[in-house]
């Protein structure tokens, strides 16, 4: 891919940068990793706080079957190996935004192993441009609580609300070398997140965030040394992290100094990377297996029903709206990005008998009409005014040529903005297209009849009348006469 | 008739269902009881209104004609390391002074839906790390026994369950909840001259006991003798979603299943539990135990468990280690202690309200625990402690194969004096050597007492079953307290 080649320009030649991603992913459940808490967003300040999120004496962490079920789905919908046995291991440190003293997560036996995703930087043509970036473990653990800086003049208050909330750690292997690889990663992991309903992926709840890995070296030389900039929240920032990491690394290098191996800690405001601390101030976490949970351990049977109850994911339904539908490449990409998406435009060929046959002009209605008006709105599909039944009933109108597609984009301006039925519009305000050539024989004698001068120049050789013609039956007929049938009636006439 | 406050569970039960007293004259009798051992500093809370009230229940349900819980009426000492609800909990430890838990552990709920009341919650080693009770925050409990040498030295009824020994040994209270993460039932169960008994880990649910070492702490009963704990037993114990480490199995009636019949079991006696410099009284009663298991138509078997003696270091290390990860919650952010000097920030708060928190013994074993768990010296220690723990399962695996049960002394002495201990840690510790290893295993263990020493103290001996065969082992321990005819009773100085 051509973006593979981006480089670094400094003052002893290129620089190539490797890159690494750690996604922390809320997994979509109703209650908490450990307790029975509620995981909505938004709510006051700790309302949402069990015994045990609060880590009071002698409570103690159960395991939430639905959370495991949710990462082993996404570790199926990446290829990855499933762990059957896999334990919780305690990560210690002190802060008051973990009750506990400790964070309970998988280190030494994670639940999910190696596994792929495909990304590319060509939204035209995925194929043609594409690239596999290795995961290398997916784990569970819990989320941490809130501090709050700003209620009082001098004690920060803590929220408890997100304190045990379950987060999957999906960590990368350092296989990307550009900006865009790596936002293109995170993209395409989102939307297969959101295909399996394991995370929201919204962003700016928080619900995915990133640990940016990054490095610089000479192209195909040794891995340089790392710096890990830590919950960056969107993907925008995860850009501007890497231009900014990998400037700074070679700039160092090349002015005689050593990038530390040191947490980093991103800021927006002024677009550069901070020290948090580093390797020798970095905390030991004393990991070692929880002694309040069991090894997990799962069962064929379970792991089959997660795999059974997948939904078809993003790569294989591009592929099969290409090769099936008989898409365009970017509108099969276009359309399969967003679950949500496909599914709108599911809906809208399931009105039809033979999908085949509507699926280009109903993925160019969507890619085209469908779109613009959301984006106009300011809306996601999930809540468009119109929906796919509505939208079938319309493109139906046009493939039998009750309307012409002109007066179509009339019509789904309306339906946007009344709500109303393609058919109901098109009764009410009379926009039958009209393909009864007696009528339009009638109007095209009347029109000939009232410009005699004209006739006789177009039969001159004046061609270029033609389309005026056209005009003043159309006009004549309030532009419900079906185009095709006024032409060849006209041409028939004019001789 | 028997005194009511020389009665056990079982007495207390059938007299109440005779007619013979109230449940009511019960409390009230165990409450001024409480009210006069004061000297003896067991409680660190009393709260006869609860012992009161249960006896009311239990009173109107006989009226009533109900059918009455198993411990209905009898008013229960509880070790202040269960949360009970409304009532302060601390471990006695000065980080939680003034805790009050909104909650009730599963152990000491289920004890009250057996109709248990509660006289207040018992002194124990701070965090129940000690086996003197000395580390407590709230001051020592003292043992009712004494030398018979004619001094006054005030004795150690063992920890960390120290409390419950006392008010059991006492008369103070009929039973009292312990809890054992190397021997806390079993060794002051032993040095009191009462029955103690530690179930299967996993029997009873952890949820709602403060945690010392989660892989380790078990609850169970101290009561006056076998009948007795395996009531008791069979009120705590119980399958409890709520901790994930929960056997998910009926509760055996143990009590209807008593039989001092020992016909058939083979009883094994390893040899490395003859440790060096073991008193001639403690050796002479092993060998009476034997014959007493003999007696009951039990052979005798000798076994090897050779990695018996890696068991002592391999505990202070995994024990240690979870609990320096368990008492982190101890921050003072939420609840218990907070110190917070003038313009301290949050790492100041942390190190002073830990500071003057936790006690001496605490802090060694977080210390210790913290120290195991480090980078670079968590394969030398923790992980290394934990391969000789599954050897040590393996020990006793291999000696199922020739043997049912396994007798040893509890501890490798009598009570001590307070204060001779405190300042030698390691000597300290060594009072668990004969009680760590079945803890490390997770095997069900109870100490039945045997005998009396040179200087009139009790002395235990231990009995060892199968994982979840509680049932031996209580059939064996009663094996032995119904030939060794122990009568011997603290005299009342307090």
């Amino acid at each position: 891919m051509t973006e593979s080649t981006y480089r670094i320009q400094g003052g002893t030649g290129e620089w190539e940068v490797v890159i690494g991603l750690e996604v922390h992913a809320q997994i979509t459940s109703e209650s908490k990793l450990f307790s029975g808490a509620s995981t909505e967003f938004g709510a006051e300040p700790n309302t949402q706080v069990s015994l045990v999120d609060a880590a009071m004496p002698g409570m103690l962490p159960t395991l939430n079957g639905e959370c495991v079920r949710q990462a082993v789905r996404t570790g199926l919908a990446i290829n990855a190996q499933i762990n059957k046995y896999s334990r919780f291991d305690r990560k210690n440190y002190f802060y008051a935004d973990l009750p506990q003293g400790y964070q309970i997560s998988q280190l030494y036996h994670p639940i999910v192993g190696e596994g792929v995703i495909q990304i590319s930087l060509d939204e035209k043509d995925p194929d043609a441009h594409g690239k596999a970036i290795g995961v290398e473990r997916i784990h569970i653990e819990q989320d941490a609580g809130k501090l709050m800086h700003d209620q009082h003049p001098t004690m920060s208050y803590v929220d408890l609300n997100r304190c045990g909330v379950a987060l999957m750690e999906i960590v990368s292997k350092p296989d990307m070398t550009s900006p865009k690889e790596a936002a293109a990663y995170v993209r395409k992991l989102r939307s297969i997140l959101r295909y399996v309903g394991s995370c929201d992926g919204n962003m700016e709840q928080g619900s995915m965030r990133a640990d940016v890995n990054v490095s610089v070296r000479k192209p195909g030389g040794e891995l340089g040394t790392r710096t890990e900039t830590k919950n960056v929240n969107s993907m925008r920032f995860i850009q501007a992290v890497i231009e900014y990491e990998a400037q700074r690394q070679v700039d160092l290098i090349e002015d005689g100094g050593t990038v530390v191996q040191e947490t980093r800690l991103f800021d927006p405001d002024r677009n550069e990377t901070r020290s948090m601390r580093s390797k020798e101030d970095a905390h030991d976490y004393r990991y070692f297996p929880d002694p309040d949970l069991l090894p997990l351990e799962l069962e064929d049977d379970f792991i089959f029903d997660c795999k059974a109850s997948l939904p078809e994911l993003p790569d294989e339904k591009r592929a099969r709206y290409k090769n099936v539908l008989g898409l365009s490449a970017y509108n099969a990409a276009v359309l399969t990005a967003e679950h949500e998406t496909a599914l709108w435009f599911e809906q809208l060929l399931d009105i039809s008998d033979e999908p085949e046959k509507i699926a280009s002009t109903a993925a160019n209605w969507v890619t085209s009409e469908l779109f613009g008006a959301l984006n106009r709105l300011g809306v996601g599909i999930e809540n468009s005014p119109v929906s796919p039944a509505q939208a079938a009933e319309l493109l139906g109108l046009v493939a039998d040529g009750t309307i012409s597609g002109k007066i179509a984009k009339q019509v789904f301006e309306i339906m946007l903005e009344s709500g109303d039925g393609a058919k109901k519009i098109v009764e009410e305000k009379g926009l039958v297209q009209e393909s009864d050539t007696g009528a339009i024989e009638k109007v095209i004698a009347e029109v000939m009849a009232a410009n005699e001068d004209k006739v006789a120049q177009y039969r001159d050789g004046k061609d270029k009348l033609f389309g005026f013609f056209v005009g003043q039956t159309m006009k004549a007929m309030q532009g419900k006469a079906n185009p095709q049938v006024v032409n060849e009636l006209l041409r028939k006439t004019l001789g | 008739m028997t005194a009511i406050f020389e009665m056990g569970i079982v007495g207390i039960r059938s007299g109440i269902a005779d007619g013979d007293f109230t449940a009511k004259e019960v409390a009230e009798t165990f409450i001024a009881r409480v009210s006069a051992a004061k000297p003896l500093n067991a409680f660190l809370v009393e709260t006869p209104e609860h012992a009161l009230a249960a006896a009311e229940a239990t009173d109107k349900a006989k009226a009533a004609g109900e059918d009455l819980g198993k411990m209905a009426g009898v008013p229960i000492g509880m070790k202040d390391l269960f949360c009970t609800k409304g009532v302060e909990t601390t471990a006695a430890s000065g980080i939680l002074k003034g805790f009050v838990p909104q909650y009730e552990s599963t152990v000491s709920a289920n004890l009250f839906k057996a109709g248990a009341g509660m006289l207040g919650k018992l002194n124990l080693d701070q965090f129940a790390m000690g086996s003197s009770n000395e580390t407590s925050a709230f001051g020592n409990v003292i043992s009712p026994w004494r030398r018979n040498d004619g001094g006054n030295a005030d004795l150690t009824p063992g920890g960390s369950s120290g409390g419950s020994a006392t008010v059991v040994s006492g008369r103070i209270a009929p039973a009292a909840t312990g809890t054992d993460t190397g021997g806390s039932i079993r060794q002051p169960a032993a040095f009191t001259g009462i029955t103690g008994f530690k179930p299967t880990y996993g029997r009873c649910s952890r949820w709602g006991t403060i945690a010392f070492a989660s892989s380790l702490d078990q609850a169970g009963p101290m009561a006056h003798d076998v009948r007795d704990c395996a009531i008791m037993l069979g009120s705590m114990a119980g399958f409890d979603a709520k901790d994930s480490t929960s056997l998910d199995l009926p509760v055996p009636d143990w009590e209807a299943a008593l039989n001092s019949n020992l016909a058939g079991k083979k009883i094994g006696i390893p040899k490395e539990y003859r440790v060096e410099n073991m008193p001639a009284d403690i050796d002479a009663l092993w060998q009476k135990g034997i014959e007493m298991l003999k007696d009951a138509g039990a052979t005798i078997v000798d076994v090897s468990l050779p990695h018996t003696k890696y068991a002592l270091p391999a505990y202070y290390i995994i024990a240690p280690a979870e609990a320096s990860s368990n008492l982190s919650r101890y921050d003072g952010v939420r609840y218990g202690l907070r110190d917070l000097p003038d313009g301290a920030g949050l790492q100041d708060m942390y190190a002073a309200t830990r500071e003057a928190g936790f006690g001496d013994e605490v802090k060694r074993r977080i210390m210790i625990g913290t120290y195991v768990l480090s980078a670079g010296y968590y394969d030398a220690y923790y992980t290394q402690a934990q391969k000789v723990r599954t050897l040590i399962a393996q020990d006793f695996d291999k000696a199922w194969n020739s043997c049912d049960l396994l007798l040893t002394p509890t501890a490798p002495s009598a009570a001590f004096g307070l204060g001779e201990k405190m300042d030698d840690p390691l000597a300290m510790y060594l009072n668990d050597v004969f009680t760590v290893p079945s803890s490390l295993a997770g095997l069900p263990a109870m100490s039945v007492p045997a005998g009396l020493d040179g200087k009139g103290l009790p002395l235990g001996l231990q009995i060892i079953g199968k994982a979840l065969d509680e049932q031996s082992v209580f059939n064996a321990g009663l094996a032995i307290e119904e030939r060794a005819g122990f009568v011997a009773k603290p005299e009342q100085w307090w």
